[in-house]
């Protein structure tokens, strides 16, 4: 698990800002947490929440992620009725939940569903960063695992946007059993010949990373992105020693070996658009 | 002290028995087979070829060591990447020859450090339960202590999963999940009853199948109601035709957490 403060909460509409501040949405200003100049809300949004100063890439939501991404008007969203369920009755997770809801207008941490990129079609999901730090809850396995059934059946690519803190403490074995039922639903959809494609984004940790997220038969990820197994927190408490500058960022993975491309996000569209052109049915005829 | 957390403890008791107990008590003939033939040899898990009541199978084991100087050399049974490249290479093999797969768990988690992240400790897990999920020989996995998140599901996507009764199956160690969730590493008591991780909780919940009576610390006793239920479980799960088999063991995790409302 990690650290909270690697989950800043995005500061946009759609997110929702609990606070009641009687500041108007398009004069809000974000600190940027690379180089903390003040942005006016309204231009990250439009530069899809890059800093226009540095550079730094600013968390987005899930569904701005999608609605940035994907051609207007594409996204149908799939099973948006599903929503998280206490199994465990855990302490304070009911008000955790409803708060999380409230704060993100989202049901949960993850949405899924189909749209085209410059006309190719696929079926994606794209997780919310401040849902819960961006855990796997049961209904995340959930969904994730019926998006993989639905593009298997529907014969569709699928291209997925991961962030997540890792498993979700709260929903206990529950949480843990989702890392094997998605990994079967992926399996299935690979050995269907269908293509996936992940874009892993700043952080992917924990049980996401030991499981779908890193089963993609294309592993994308954003520049710097923190992206491991282990927190770096655990690591340095397990290993009692501070860890290498860069240690678990894209750009150390890609150097390891584990990921295939950093694509910095104004470059994603087109790469994706590519990478579903290649691998459409009869590209190779 | 909570009853959950009494089971933790017993999970965890010096002198319980390991990894290596289990392997020699209900098996005959063990040979053990080193090496990922990637990078190393880990000896956090033990794996081979053994017999069970006379026929081949495959067994794996997360072994955490017995004295001091063993449980040193076997990192307390928190594997590396290589370790589950090891424990996957014995499961293909196992597939081709067509002998069924035992997997002993017991480990507090897969290792944290630098080389365990160097070496993709996410993606070796990833690849077992992509792999496992899809493997054409029935398989079974049995915790014996502790089931320690994703470094015991690495070892865990099994036909059956079977528990012992002080053995925990959980999504973070309870020290872990207090540390988290009440920033006080010392209310692992109430994490371990919150987190709902005995045998029996588990049972309920229908993740595992059965749960073992540790016959009042008689492990030998234990070994033998073992060995039969193996025998008669691996006799059974043989009969069904390949495709059946991978096709139930999907099903039985695509159930678990749904939407039943």
């Amino acid at each position: 698990m990690l650290s909270r403060k690697l989950f800043k909460k995005p500061k946009n509409r759609l997110e929702g800002e609990a606070d009641s501040t009687v500041m108007q949405a398009e004069e809000r200003r974000v600190a940027c947490p690379e180089c903390k100049a003040l942005v006016p809300h309204a231009t990250l949004q439009a530069q899809a929440y890059v800093c226009p100063r540095c550079g730094a890439l600013h968390a987005m939501s899930a569904r701005e992620r999608i609605l940035w991404l994907v051609d207007e008007g594409s996204f149908h969203e799939l099973d948006s009725n599903l929503t998280p369920i206490d199994r465990l009755g855990f302490p304070s997770y009911a008000g955790k939940l409803s708060k999380a809801q409230e704060e993100s207008g989202e049901q949960e941490g993850v949405l899924t569903g189909t749209a085209t990129i410059q006309g190719h079609p696929f079926a994606l999901f794209s997780m919310n960063p401040a849902f819960i730090m961006g855990s796997m809850g049961a209904i995340v396995g959930e969904k994730i695992t019926r998006l993989f059934e639905y593009a298997a059946e529907n014969r569709l690519p699928v291209v997925g946007y991961a962030v997540s803190g890792g498993a979700r403490i709260q929903e206990g074995i529950f949480s843990l059993m989702q890392m094997a039922k998605t990994s079967g639903a992926v399996l299935r959809h690979s050995e269907a010949g269908l293509l996936y494609v992940v874009v892993l984004t700043h952080p992917t940790t924990g049980g996401v990373v030991a499981s779908f997220a890193m089963e993609a038969d294309v592993i994308l990820a954003e520049p710097k992105a923190l992206i491991g197994f282990a927190g770096p927190r655990v690591i340095e408490q397990t290993m009692r020693q501070k860890l290498p500058q860069g240690f678990q960022r894209a750009e150390f993975l890609m150097a390891k070996g584990f990921v295939d491309r950093i694509v910095p996000r104004n470059a994603q569209k087109h790469e994706l658009a590519q990478l579903l052109a290649l691998h459409q049915r009869g590209a190779m005829a | 002290m909570t009853e959950a957390y009494q089971r933790v403890q017993a999970a965890r008791q010096k002198g319980r028995p390991t990894a290596m107990y289990y392997l020699t008590q209900i098996f005959t003939d063990f040979l053990e087979m080193h090496g990922d033939r990637r990078f190393a040899d880990d000896p956090a898990i033990v794996g081979g070829i053994a017999r069970l009541a006379g026929k081949p199978v495959t067994v794996i084991g997360i072994e955490k060591g017995v004295d001091t100087q063993e449980k040193i050399a076997r990192n307390f049974g928190s594997a590396h990447p290589e370790g589950y490249r090891k424990a996957l290479r014995l499961m293909k093999q196992a597939e081709k020859f067509g002998r069924p797969v035992v997997c002993l768990i017991d480990t507090s988690g897969a290792y944290c450090g630098i080389g365990a992240e160097e070496r993709g400790q996410g993606l070796a897990i990833a690849e077992n339960l992509m792999a496992m999920m899809g493997l054409r020989v029935p398989v079974i996995s049995l915790v014996i202590g502790e089931g320690g998140s994703g470094g015991a599901l690495a070892l865990g996507v099994a036909d059956r999963v079977w528990m012992l009764e002080n053995a925990v199956y959980s999504v973070i160690s309870p020290e872990g999940a207090a540390s988290i969730v009440w920033k006080d590493a010392a209310k692992a008591a109430e994490a371990s009853e919150a987190l709902k991780l005995t045998a029996s909780d588990l049972y309920g919940f229908g993740v595992v199948e059965r749960v073992f009576s540790e016959e009042d610390g008689d492990f030998a006793a234990l070994c033998e109601k073992l060995r039969e239920a193996l025998t008669t479980e691996f006799t059974m799960l043989s009969a069904l035709p390949t495709e059946e088999l991978v096709q139930l063991r999907y099903d039985k995790f695509r159930r678990i957490g749904g939407d039943e409302r």
